[in-house]
């Protein structure tokens, strides 16, 4: 069963909100999905514009948990403020945190990621840390309060899949007992079926079902993908081997001569 | 007086940020707000003075990965 923090989630696929060609077409691939967990942001609100209001609209009919984010924050600070923003705003102590050090990459600060998952720890939130797989940092950020790892698996948007699959499988081997949550990166539902089976307990991702040509029949594909994933992970898969081993009985077989075997 | 909104600088008369919110249309919106970079939660709204130069920041739920 999966927890974070002691919620239970009805699936190990969480789901962006962003990129979807139309709002309709994002609440019809989270339902297609099962997604019971969904991404968001705060963002500036023009004077009477209230296009967030109706973004938060559509989000509470979905009836799923939300976790916001502080994605494009770069420091420290502004992080910290707009997790305190979004927690006012969407009602919850979770927050998923992004500090980004780079703009081409994507890739999380993991110096200033710390100090505010710390920060934001000894004010109540429960953080879900975007990071890199960098044990170190791991270590870090569980010392600091975190009860969830959430690894990228490679640049947000890229949809390189798993980047650097020993760090991935090693993480997990390491933090045996706190959930692994894959995020960013993932193109294919085998990219996050790969995941799975090495152990990782969510996957999320955005662009790979948003922007496909068919983002409901793609949440329905990485659905599937991850629950397989699972289910092979659970039921235990064979150690592969060099040289081949023969499936269908040796003894018995008709012309079998001894001389012949090598 | 001259403050900056969400990173344009503009005027306003109002004295606190519940009147700024008031001003600009988003009433009882889900909006959440900081000043000079510290967030102001909704209940000291009505006790926080804008000065001038002032830098806010008006948001409100959007989408996001």
């Amino acid at each position: 069963m999966l927890e974070f923090y002691g919620t239970h989630i009805g699936s190990r696929l969480l789901t962006g909100t962003a990129l979807y060609p139309s709002p309709q077409i994002l609440c019809d691939a989270v339902i297609a999905s099962g997604s019971k967990l969904v991404t968001v942001s705060v963002r500036r609100e023009a004077a009477r514009s209230r296009s967030g209001q109706g973004f938060w609209e559509l989000i509470k009919q979905l009836d799923v948990h939300v976790l916001p984010n502080t994605a494009g924050c770069k420091t420290v600070k502004e992080a910290v403020t707009t997790a305190q923003m979004a927690r006012e705003l969407f009602e919850t102590n979770w927050i998923k945190l992004e500090v980004i050090a780079n703009d081409d990459t994507l890739q999380p600060d993991v110096f200033g990621l710390v100090e505010a998952a710390r920060i934001l720890n000894d004010e109540d939130f429960q953080v879900f840390p975007y990071m890199t797989e960098d044990l170190g940092v791991a270590e870090k950020l569980v010392a600091a309060g975190c009860e969830v790892l959430m690894p990228w698996g490679a640049p947000i948007g890229s949809g390189q899949g798993l980047a650097n699959p020993l760090a991935m499988r090693t993480m997990r081997s390491y933090f045996p007992d706190i959930p692994l949550v894959v995020d960013a990166g993932i193109g294919k539902p085998s990219h996050a079926a790969r995941a799975m089976e090495m152990g990782y307990d969510a996957i999320l991702l955005n662009t790979a079902i948003a922007k496909a040509g068919d983002p409901v029949k793609m949440g329905m594909s990485f659905a599937k993908a991850i629950e397989a994933g699972r289910l092979a992970y659970e039921a235990g898969l064979m150690e592969p081997r060099d040289m081949a081993s023969p499936s269908t009985p040796v003894a018995g077989t008709p012309f079998f001569k001894i001389d012949s075997a090598s | 007086m001259r403050i900056t909104i969400n990173g344009e600088v503009t005027q306003t008369r109002a004295r606190t940020l519940e009147e700024l919110c008031a001003a600009l249309g988003h009433g009882l919106d889900k909006i959440a707000t900081a000043r000079n970079g510290d967030f102001v939660p909704v209940t000291q709204r009505a006790s926080t003075l804008i000065s001038e130069n002032d830098s806010i920041e008006i948001v409100a739920p959007r989408q996001g990965g």
